[in-house]
């Protein structure tokens, strides 16, 4: 008997812990679902400073509960995204932002990937020359090494049945 | 090139450099990798007005810090390091080195306060900061967090962790004993 609930009872358990999951996400109230893909595309946007990998969208660390919370209650008081993004860098600064703006401090980071590429590129055309040029010499052969190679050629293989 | 065999070697002891280096700094509380920069810094501390921990009745706010070198420090019972950090800034507070007011973060009211009863008080007032309201105002990310705010209310440093006496003597002694000459 026990045997044939005990799958049933799992399943209700584990369907128990899913809806357990789901209660802990806070549900905001908007007025418009124009409001809501504002909310939705700034906390996608801001970077939760907790655990640094992840949008404030993400995170279920205290802090994005809060932030995910002032920034609902921002727009529903009708500032705009910029208002919002500006309250936050001037409290967290520009790593709040996935997308940071480019000064001399994040210079590299939005230089970077092009550098790199740069580098990649200088080393593989450098690559492709240093390899034209030594097969370059393959094609010549000295005076020797081509009476050498036509002997070779001319002599007939020693096992070869005729 | 005959040693070019040596260059993984060269590239191993480089590294391995590298990593030593950086982990002895972790070591010693120089470099933190989640260490952020606060935005505040050298900007007036943002205003706020809160409930006194212990006399809910009363208010505590920016003008408490004025005229005076004081630390701000966040802090909470539910915090593990704040445990950590507490019996230094006793310490602190015996030595009569500086005034420390608290932020205390999303807490709740009768367990900040037990937790002060048992390891004692050194704030000279705490704010209480249920919502956590006034810690996204100081750019707060996590606790404990220890500001420096000088005479004319400016946040001069922010120090995420929990403060040791090492720290103490490397990072906010020289800078409290700088600011208290300069001009208020």
């Amino acid at each position: 008997m026990i045997h044939r609930l005990f799958p049933g009872l799992m399943l209700a358990l584990l369907l128990g812990f899913a809806t357990m999951g789901w209660a802990a996400i806070e549900s905001f109230e908007f007025d418009s679902p124009e409001q809501e893909a504002r909310f939705k595309q700034l906390s996608g946007e801001l970077r939760c400073l907790v655990c640094q990998n992840q949008s404030i969208g993400d995170s279920n660390a205290e802090l994005a509960q809060d932030l995910r919370r002032e920034v609902f209650e921002m727009i529903k008081e009708g500032q705009s995204d910029a208002e919002i993004v500006d309250f936050l860098v001037a409290r967290y600064g520009d790593f709040v932002l996935y997308r940071p703006p480019v000064n001399y401090t994040t210079a590299l980071l939005w230089a970077g990937p092009f550098l790199l590429i740069a580098i990649g590129l200088f080393f593989m055309i450098r690559f492709i020359r240093t390899r034209v040029a030594t097969t370059d010499g393959v094609g010549t052969l000295s005076a020797e090494e081509q009476s050498r190679l036509d002997v070779l050629l001319q002599t007939p293989a020693k096992d070869e049945h005729t | 090139m005959k040693a070019r065999f040596l260059i993984p070697l060269g590239l191993f002891l480089a590294l391995a450099g590298l990593f030593w280096f950086v982990l002895n700094q972790m070591n010693r509380g120089d470099y933190n990798p989640r260490e952020l920069p606060s935005a505040l810094i050298d900007k007036p501390a943002p205003t706020f007005s809160l409930p006194n921990l212990h006399q809910p009745d009363q208010t505590i706010g920016t003008p408490n810090f004025l005229g005076q070198v004081s630390l701000f420090n966040v802090w909470a019972s539910w915090c593990v390091s704040c445990r950590v950090e507490h019996p230094f800034f006793m310490e602190l507070a015996r030595r009569n080195e500086v005034p420390i007011y608290g932020l205390n973060y999303k807490d709740e009211r009768a367990d900040a306060l037990r937790w002060l009863d048992q390891l004692g008080n050194p704030y000279v007032a705490s704010a209480f900061d249920f919502e956590g309201r006034v810690g996204i105002d100081w750019g707060v990310y996590g606790v404990p967090e220890t500001f420096v705010v000088d005479k004319a209310g400016k946040i001069r440093m922010r120090f995420p962790g929990p403060v040791t006496e090492a720290i103490w003597n490397r990072k906010f002694a020289p800078l409290i004993a700088q600011l208290r000459s300069e001009q208020g």
